[in-house]
């Protein structure tokens, strides 16, 4: 029996383990084994990396694994929203600093970890990575297994380079046909949701497939990768090809090794589904499984559209809302927040004219940082307010106030409603 | 291990931010998140929550973000621990590391109501709903993750396995 891509890497990094029996280096490995295995790179934040610090001080060890392979960033209450915030980034500061960490990442040189990570070259096909965030996930998009865990779990990959894991089973998604305009990895992956649903894949990997994966661009592979987690998924994961090779060129910090799935794994469940039946999505709140055609949104009025973060914060996902923005006014009944996702999209967009067309339509642009995601700073919605974003969760209370809500969409459509002033398709605004 | 406590109960997908919402997520002591948690699903919860309560809840409990203050914040209410019908993985890690006892049992999810005296022995692997009188078979936990429970978690787990190989490394044996 073959491998999915997710055990066949989990094998390559296999330190031991078991499955009734014990499992040793070398060995293959199935769905359900329990194993521990090597990391390559461990990843938190400036919320998450405060517990990881104090739970590793208890852990006797005076130096991380390898300095190289532990990044810290600075992102999500940074540039500090208060003073507990800044006291938070000074403790990873001061860690990363004692420690000698060259991948710690702070204001002015950090961006929005899953932008950073992969633009920096530091995350290369093969690797396994464990992250203090649950969007880890997203480096599936360049064929390495990177899964979200918890500060303690990263507490201990750091002291010892290693983790303990439960192979999962794998859900293969399969998309087939051309995309409809305006039509890209967010909805996709919103439209994949919608049909499993927010456990649908829990405990368990998704090997995303088919043409329609073959022809999307690596923007577009992030995003969707980014929101496996939100199905519940341990990864999300792509093969490697052409376009994975040629974005890793001149960037990858490392040699790397593509792993391929056998045409005759075993998966859980194989889905397929034919994109061009795909409109638009939106999630509506609460779930990001509520995701329904846009047509089906568009008497939703709101205060505020925020185009930005890990999950489309990429530079692509400005120039499709640039494009949408370009000689039209954000609606005066609305706020409209782009935040780029690193200081490299930030500074190509400036060079592109993008940030121009951004400020002559009205629109507030940010320094990068995962501020209004989760009700962090830089757009919190008071009671009652409503808001259409790009970003992955919709949860109540998830972007402020408990009685707000979040709609989630694609770059193109939280654009076409900023001008709008409620939830449109983009061919409303003449496009 | 035997617990006992009156129940908090919940539905189906109740995610971390819920637990504990992110704008208090620039502290990370259990005692300060506790003033907080369920503060998004259930207002009145942080107020009136006893120690030794339970919270038994649906399907994928603690999904949404790897944010280890959720299960910090149940720990530090008090919370003696958690029965739910399944839950969201980081959230299952992350209990298990901090060592907050969580149990799966969606019968006993199903028959049990808000305000019920819920017994657990976590030894036995059983819960029992002393309003019913029914006893429930829980599943088990694998030998791995027991022996990381038994430890009182991660941390002092691998510290423990960390000085053992110290030990076997100073006596010039290999690993």
């Amino acid at each position: 029996m073959g491998h999915t891509l997710a055990e066949k890497i989990i094998a390559a990094h296999l330190v031991g383990g078991e499955k009734g029996v014990a499992l040793h280096s070398n060995d293959e490995v199935s769905p359900g084994d329990l194993v521990e295995a090597t990391v390559d790179v461990v990843l938190s934040n400036d919320i998450t990396a405060p517990i990881a610090i104090r739970e590793f001080e208890k852990l006797g060890v005076e130096r991380v694994f390898d300095p190289d392979r532990v990044v810290m960033v600075a992102d999500h209450f940074a540039p500090n929203k208060d003073i507990q915030s800044a006291e938070q980034c000074r403790l990873m500061r001061q860690f990363a600093r004692a420690q000698g960490l060259p991948n710690h990442f702070d204001v002015g040189s950090m961006g929005i970890e899953h932008v950073l990570l992969p633009e920096q070259g530091l995350v290369v096909p093969g690797d396994v990575v464990v992250g203090a965030d649950s969007h880890t996930c997203t480096y599936g998009a360049l064929g390495a297994f990177a899964t979200g865990m918890g500060s303690t779990d990263v507490a201990v990959a750091m002291a010892t380079g290693r983790v303990w894991m439960r192979v999962p089973e794998t859900i293969r998604v399969v998309y087939r046909g051309r995309l409809q305009p305006w039509v890209g990895g967010k909805d996709l992956i919103l439209y994949t949701i919608g049909q499993i649903g927010v456990s649908g894949a829990r405990y368990k990997g998704i090997e995303f497939a088919g043409p329609a994966i073959d022809r999307l661009s690596m923007a577009g592979r992030f995003t969707m990768a980014n929101m496996a987690i939100e199905a519940g998924a341990k990864a999300g994961l792509f093969a490697v090809d052409e376009t994975t090779r040629a974005y890793l060129d001149g960037r990858a910090s490392r040699p790397y090794q593509a792993y391929e799935a056998d045409s005759d794994a075993a998966y859980a469940q194989v889905v397929e589904i034919d994109v061009s039946q795909i409109e638009p999505q939106v999630a509506f709140p609460h779930l990001p499984e509520n995701a329904r055609p846009v047509s089906q949104a568009t008497g939703v009025r709101i205060d505020q559209a925020i185009i930005g973060s890990c999950t489309n914060g990429r530079l692509e996902d400005l120039r499709v809302a640039a494009g949408v923005l370009r000689g039209r006014r954000v609606c005066t009944d609305v706020r409209c927040i782009v935040i780029p996702g690193s200081q490299q999209v930030y500074l190509d967009a400036l060079r592109e004219g993008l940030v121009e067309t951004f400020i002559e339509a009205g629109v507030a642009v940010s320094t990068p940082t995962c501020g209004p995601c989760l009700g962090g700073h830089m757009g919190v919605l008071a009671a009652g307010e409503r808001a259409v974003s790009t970003t992955n969760r919709n949860f109540r209370g998830r972007m402020g106030h408990p009685e707000s809500e979040v709609y989630l969409a694609g770059p193109a459509v939280a654009a076409a409603s900023a001008v709008v002033g409620r939830i449109a398709r983009p061919e409303e605004v003449g496009l | 291990m035997k617990l006992m406590g009156t129940v908090w109960k919940y539905g189906d997908d109740v995610d971390t931010d819920g637990i504990i919402p992110a704008r208090y997520l620039n502290v990370s002591e259990p005692e300060d998140l506790a003033r907080h948690c369920m503060e998004d699903v259930d207002s009145g919860f942080a107020r009136a929550v006893q120690a030794g309560d339970v919270i038994v809840a649906g399907e994928n409990f603690g999904c949404g973000s790897s944010r280890e203050h959720a299960p910090l914040a149940i720990k530090g209410s008090g919370v003696a621990c958690v029965v739910a019908k399944s839950y969201a993985r980081i959230f299952y890690r992350n209990a298990i590391n901090i060592g907050l006892p969580i149990l799966e049992c969606p019968q006993a999810v199903e028959e049990t109501q808000k305000g019920d005296l819920l017994a657990a022995d976590l030894g036995a692997g059983t819960v029992t709903n002393l309003r019913t009188g029914r006893t429930y078979q829980v599943s088990p936990f694998p030998p791995f993750i027991m022996g990381i429970i038994q430890a009182g978690g991660l941390v002092d787990y691998t510290r423990e396995r960390l000085r053992a190989q110290a030990r076997a490394g100073a006596q010039g044996s290999t690993m």
